[in-house]
């Protein structure tokens, strides 16, 4: 699948969850979700289901915790589509 | 030192006959019902089969939630208690700040069993079905009994004490109380305070199995609550949220408020569950003692009360409350005041009904009128000689209301009682 189709669709997911609009407009590849984009650290486990649900894949506890940045997102979750 | 002038000065509520509090003022005048058949109560077979249900648009949501509490919150309760929240801190003038914590402010929501709303049962499923993990990170916010205030406070960002108060059906009004008397006595100068309730099966299943459900009005459901009538046959159950701002007089004055009505003063007590009292029945000395000891502590005279809203939830009880009531004020039936209940309206909305009703209260007050007792054409036998026809108003009454005292009673035997006056400057 291809990867810039993939970064926008997690842009997609992960933007209700940012508390500050204006951190979207900014965001690229090196972005960290909770320290750079405000994300609450709770809301990880909302954006690994909404994640799941949307490429039917399955993230386990192990793979949340390398998903610190977008691009580590994005690696993440094209590596469990190819899987 | 005294205690200090507690007003009111903001208003927000959610009712099954009005959402906001603009809607729910003209609800109350012309007497409307929120009363409804509902299709899961049929489905599961209760014997009473009409409820009460505020109908929330998403546009009314997403004027005063962020999208992601807009799409990730289900639970009933949780988003009731928001918006009446939300619209009392707004209608106060109050201002919210991104960062700073205003730690003279705080929140007192309440709530019965945030935690059985009708949406809970999609969580049970999925931890039934070895899905626990799929539950998400609302799943606890949303379904402990600080829910609805920990949400609100996500939002507001206030220090002062936040907390969530459960007394069955006495705890909205036992909510507003509390931050009465933490304004009083100079622990804070704003309190939002209010309660909030779900809807659906699992809270009025069990109410039914207790055979306290209206179940002879399934065909005609905005008929079901009637108190105070020669027909009471049980309570309506319905949900909804009302939220009041309660300020310290002086931080009223300072920052120019628009001041709705004074809280005068309240009680609270118990029966103890003696004497009568039980889990589920009141003990009436300790109501009459609460009501008692309302008044003399708002330092009010019952010659001076306009107006009782009752607690009166359209079941047998009803003849109790009144005459405790009669009995606690000692006045003729002619002196007696105006009574009247939105429960014949909206149904009784459990552990929200003290906080919606506090707020029909104060917009009584406010705009001089007292609203329909709807459903009681004729005054139960028991309570002709006590009450004249004329003080159960059947059609709103437009004149000004000065002095009202306002009750609730709950399971466990539980009292509230509080006075508000009209704001005269």
């Amino acid at each position: 699948m291809d990867k810039k189709k993939i970064i926008k669709e997690l842009i997609e997911i992960i933007t209700p969850y940012v508390p500050e609009k204006e951190l979207i407009d900014n965001i690229d590849e090196s972005k960290e979700l909770i320290n750079d984009l405000h994300i609450n650290s709770a809301h990880i486990v909302d954006i690994v289901l909404d994640v799941e649900e949307k490429y039917d894949i399955m993230i386990d506890d192990d793979a949340i915790g390398k998903m610190n940045t977008v691009g580590e997102s994005v690696s993440m979750i094209m590596e469990k589509i190819k899987s | 030192m005294a205690d200090r002038r507690v007003v009111i000065t903001g208003l927000g509520v959610v009712a099954s006959n009005g959402v906001g509090v603009k809607a729910f003022d003209e609800a109350l005048k012309n007497g409307t019902s929120g009363i409804k058949k509902q299709q899961d109560m049929v489905d599961a077979q209760l014997r009473c089969q009409i409820g009460g249900i505020p109908e929330i648009s998403d546009e009314y949501k997403q004027t005063y939630l962020p999208d992601l509490l807009v799409s990730k919150i289900k639970n009933h309760a949780v988003i009731n208690g928001l918006l009446a929240g939300l619209e009392a801190w707004k209608y106060a003038g109050l201002p919210v700040d991104k960062d700073e914590v205003d730690n003279e402010s705080g929140i007192i929501m309440g709530s019965g069993a945030l935690g059985l709303d009708y949406t809970t049962s999609q969580k049970v499923q999925a931890v039934e079905n070895g899905l626990s993990r799929k539950l998400g990170s609302f799943t606890i916010p949303e379904s402990m009994s600080s829910g609805a205030g920990a949400f609100l406070n996500s939002l507001l960002g206030l220090g002062n004490r936040v907390l969530s108060n459960s007394s069955a059906c006495s705890t909205g009004s036992e909510a507003v109380l509390l931050g009465y008397e933490h304004i009083a006595s100079g622990k804070a100068e704003r309190m939002l305070c209010g309660s909030t309730e779900g809807d659906g099966i699992y809270i009025w299943g069990g109410f039914d199995a207790l055979r306290v459900l209206c179940a002879d009005s399934n065909d005609e459901p905005t008929k079901g609550s009637r108190p105070i009538s020669n027909s009471l046959g049980g309570f309506v159950p319905s949900s909804g949220a009302g939220a009041l701002v309660l300020e310290s007089l002086e931080s009223a004055k300072k920052r120019g408020a628009n001041i709705l009505a004074e809280f005068k003063g309240g009680y609270v007590n118990s029966g103890g569950q003696r004497n009568g009292g039980s889990l589920t029945a009141p003990n009436f000395k300790a109501i009459i003692s609460c009501i008692k000891n309302t008044l003399a502590t708002s330092k009010i005279e019952p010659g001076q009360i306009d107006l009782i809203s009752g607690h009166l939830t359209s079941t047998p009880n009803d003849v109790n409350e009144v005459k405790c009531w009669v009995e606690s004020l000692g006045l003729e039936a002619a002196k007696f005041p105006f009574i009247n209940t939105p429960k014949s309206m909206i149904g009784h909305s459990i552990a929200a009904a003290g906080s919606i009703e506090l707020v029909a209260c104060v917009l009584q007050l406010q705009n001089n009128y007292i609203h329909p007792n709807i459903n009681c054409d004729t005054i139960h036998p028991e309570l002709s000689d006590l009450l004249i026809r004329e003080k159960v108003p059947s059609k709103t009454l437009y004149q000004e209301v000065n002095t009202l005292i306002k009750a609730n009673f709950g399971f466990g035997d539980l009292n509230c009682c509080v006075v508000l006056q009209k704001w005269k400057g």
